[in-house]
């Protein structure tokens, strides 16, 4: 097998406790694209730790081009010409984008660094991925697509053979994301391997030769992508067919619970919507479109500057989000870890963060009230958790999300806004929360859905209002819903 | 990339030197004596123990530090140097060395147990700058140390010329060689990214202890130059000559720009910021402000600085962002 560049046989990983990787063995060929697919936690993240030498194997062996390695070392495994583009970007944003590169390993001039060189080195990077930056650049002035590309340069910059990229997709618009798929391709052609981990299933089947998936850290199988669809993707992530991911809901009352008229602001423009009873309004439309900042004046995180609100036909201008939520307007908002969960307090903490004013007896917390609550909230929403003092960091994506709902839910909200609900969540969670969406708005709540994620928003909206370039560019009835018209209003290029 | 200018950029670039430039023009008018030659040199010689004392907190600001125990260091290199000479008759060239010796170590001690243990800079040189100050008091008893050899004083009151300040020029140097420390090796460069992204700086194959831990050691390096200059000028060896110290030193870094958040900071701005410091003393001085006073307006510009940088870090992310919205959302 000559042309296996790199081969995993047998790898463990146990912690106390936990199997996080169970004797999985793996082979990829040079000079492919190789997607590697799983739930959260499926063990793809301890996985590339190990090819990297980031941690050692419990158990197994690990071959580079014929080479037998019971373990790599970070040192090791650049040496060894494997690279990694890290999820959270590493860039230092007040060094240039050629500092950046050869971070570690600058070109020098006697002993001062040899910035012409330098320059120069990493222009020949720039050149060799198609791309046309100015190495002096300095990244902060990079939109987020370009400081990529640093990180892709970065790694590639020590002739990398083995390229691995962490949900390299996550943080980039749809056209950031095209270009970088443009240099993927690049690479492949020039022999590098690429070992691409994806949530989402679009890009595998857009960019990957092979695709091979984890479950529970066992080892499920590989597909040569043309031998498979989607279904068995999902079916072998989950080990079950997820026969109706969107649950179907009810007919939509005509009363309208919000109106906005022209709202304007943070950088949005004359925005004007009906949200009715029973509900789920999609907001679709590319990453900073505009999206997110909208809600932010509705939940009253940024005032709004021109325009009106209406709440049950009455006025409303909510100065702060305590006013917005006193209102029963509520956020789960996009980045979880920053602004959702509180993640040094524990579950019940989290819970009941929102609701202490009427947890109290007197002006004391009243203990056994808040027990109940974080209780009953954990027991209705299915949290998986040891229990009500596990602090919130040690969930995963799913279960932290649905304690940053139960919070609300104590407050009886009429109005949840849910941006990017399902964004890093594993396939099953998703389905669960989808659940918990529907149940809200048949008891009559309504919805507003900030999501970029296609069939999501697709499945789950009654009807979605698309923003573009934080414009308004169209709206869509749920019998004209296709990919294409969104993507067409998304790009800027709809009628109206 | 299109390079606009707005007000605040040119404001946020320009406006410390905007600030210095108002304030000397001001002090030229209403300060007796301010403009004379002979104070400006007075002046030049005041604020280099400042100055060097800055160029070392800034490289360990950049860095993402802060070290709290320069004040103490500078009180007990003082006081040792005095002692060293007056107590045990040792050459003075010898007296510096140990000096120098001493604030590498204790620099060095800083770093490594900041770096080893994992605790905060700030806590770590916190309690150094205790065990400073006692030490100190261990050698000085309390009382003044004085009768240096002869030729010591060229140090700090000597001139080259008959009139250019021996200690400006050794500020001087200091500054060059930090400002090609800081721009130009890659130790100055790994002091950005460690400051602004350690775990980063890591995986891309820097020893990041390494470079926290020198950048601790040149600022004790530095502490102790600054401390036998003082020593040197002022013609007396006392245990209270630094303390406190350290507080005037921030100041002048982070009014200059400076980040006390890490990460960002030059030589230049720590210069600026010595400079205001070191004039704005010099005339609330010559216009007989009470010292009290001085100590107040002190600490006011050091909460206007850092209040400024942080708003100005708010304010330009959130523009950016606002940008990137009515902007196109393309690649090419």
């Amino acid at each position: 097998m000559a042309e296996n560049i790199l081969e995993l046989r047998d790898i463990s990983k146990l912690y106390p406790g936990v199997t996080a990787l169970n004797k999985v063995s793996l082979s990829f060929r040079r000079g492919e694209v190789h997607a590697l697919c799983g739930e959260n936690g499926a063990g793809k993240s301890t996985l590339i730790k190990v090819i990297s030498g980031a941690i050692s194997p419990t158990a197994g062996e690990i071959v580079v081009e014929g080479k037998t390695y019971s373990a790599m070392t970070p040192a090791l495994s650049r040496e060894e010409g494997i690279a990694v583009v890290y999820q959270e970007f590493t860039l230092a944003p007040v060094m240039t984008a050629a500092e950046n590169i050869f971070l570690g390993d600058f070109p020098k001039k006697g002993i001062a660094i040899d910035r012409k060189t330098m320059a120069d080195k990493a222009s020949k990077l720039f050149e060799r991925m198609n791309i046309d930056l100015n190495p002096r650049e300095y990244v902060k002035n990079l939109t987020t697509g370009y400081q990529q590309i640093v990180e892709i340069a970065k790694a590639i910059s020590r002739d990398a053979k083995i390229l691995i990229m962490d949900e390299p997709s996550a943080p980039l618009t749809s056209n950031e994301i095209d270009s970088m798929f443009q240099i993927v391709r690049t690479l492949r052609e020039e022999g590098v391997t690429i070992i691409y981990i994806s949530h989402r299933l679009d890009e595998i089947f857009g960019l990957a030769d092979r695709v091979s998936v984890l479950r529970d850290g066992e080892y499920i199988g590989t597909k040569d992508i043309a031998d498979t669809t989607k279904d068995d993707l999902i079916k072998m992530m989950v080990g079950r067919t997820l026969s109706q991911t969107f649950p179907p809901h009810g007919r939509v009352s005509d009363e309208v619970v919000l109106e906005a008229r022209s709202v304007s602001g943070n950088g949005v423009k004359n925005i004007s919507f009906q949200l009715h009873k029973g509900e789920i309004l999609g907001f679709g439309g590319l990453i900073g479109a505009g999206r997110t900042e909208f809600c932010e004046m509705l939940f009253g995180r940024y005032p709004i500057q021109s325009g009106e609100l209406y709440l049950n036909g009455k006025r409303i201008s909510p100065a702060n989000p305590a006013q917005a939520v006193s209102l029963g307007i509520t956020l789960v908002p996009e980045d979880r870890k920053r602004h959702g969960i509180i993640d040094k307090m524990s579950i019940q903490d989290n819970l009941t963060v929102s609701n202490l004013q009427r947890l109290r007896k007197g002006f004391i917390i009243d203990r056994k009230a808040q027990v109940g609550y974080a209780q009953k909230q954990v027991d209705a929403l299915k949290i998986k958790t040891p229990g009500l003092h596990q602090l919130v960091k040690n969930l995963s994506g799913g279960n932290q999300q649905k304690v940053v709902l139960g919070r609300w839910l104590g407050i009886d909200p009429e109005i949840l806004i849910f941006d990017e609900p399902t964004r890093g969540i594993d396939v099953g969670a998703k389905a669960e929360i989808y659940k918990i969406m529907v149940q809200l708005v048949e008891s009559g709540k309504s919805i507003i859905m900030i999501s970029s994620d296609m069939e999501e928003l697709l499945g789950m909206s009654d009807r979605l209002l698309i923003l573009a370039k934080g414009r308004f560019a169209g709206t869509l009835e749920r019998e004209e819903f296709s990919q294409e018209m969104v993507l067409k209003y998304s790009s800027g290029g709809g009628g109206i | 990339m299109k390079k606009e200018r707005s007000f605040a950029q040119i404001f946020s670039k320009y406006g410390v030197l905007m600030v210095f430039i108002v304030m000397f023009i001001m002090f030229s008018i209403f300060a007796p004596n301010f403009l004379r030659v002979k104070n400006l040199l007075n002046v030049s010689r005041q604020i280099c123990t400042l100055g060097i004392c800055a160029v070392g907190t800034t490289i360990v600001l950049i860095s993402g530090g802060i070290d709290l125990s320069l004040g103490y260091q500078l009180s007990v290199t003082n006081v040792l140097c005095a002692y060293l000479m007056v107590k045990m008759g040792m050459h003075p060239v010898l007296a510096i060395l140990v000096c120098l010796v001493f604030g590498v170590t204790v620099g060095a001690i800083n770093g490594i147990i900041i770096v080893k243990s994992g605790v905060h800079s700030m806590i770590v040189t916190l309690a150094i700058s205790q065990v400073l100050n006692g030490v100190s008091y261990l050698f000085s008893r309390g009382i003044p140390i004085y009768g240096f050899p002869a030729g010591f004083s060229i140090l700090g009151q000597g001139t080259v010329f008959g009139i250019i300040p021996v200690s400006l020029i050794i500020m001087a140097v200091i500054f060059l060689v930090g400002h090609f420390v800081l721009t130009s090796l890659p130790f100055g460069r790994y002091l950005y990214a460690v400051g602004s992204n350690e775990e980063a700086a890591k995986l891309a194959g820097v020893n990041t202890g390494k470079v926290r831990i020198l950048a601790h050691t040149l600022c004790g390096l530095l502490s102790a130059i600054a401390g036998v200059l003082l020593l040197s000028r002022t013609n007396s060896g006392l245990s209270s000559n630094g303390a406190g110290f350290e507080f005037n030193v921030i100041t002048a870094c982070v009014l200059g720009g400076v980040s006390n958040l890490g990460g960002k900071g030059t030589i230049y701005q720590a210069l600026l910021g010595v400079l205001i410091i070191g004039f704005l003393e010099n005339g609330m001085l010559l216009m007989n402000v009470n010292e009290y006073w001085q100590l107040v307006v002190k600490g006011l510009l050091l909460l206007i600085a850092v209040v400024y940088d942080a708003s100005v870090v708010r304010s330009s992310e959130r523009v950016k962002k606002l940008k990137a919205i009515n902007s196109e959302n393309t690649v090419k």
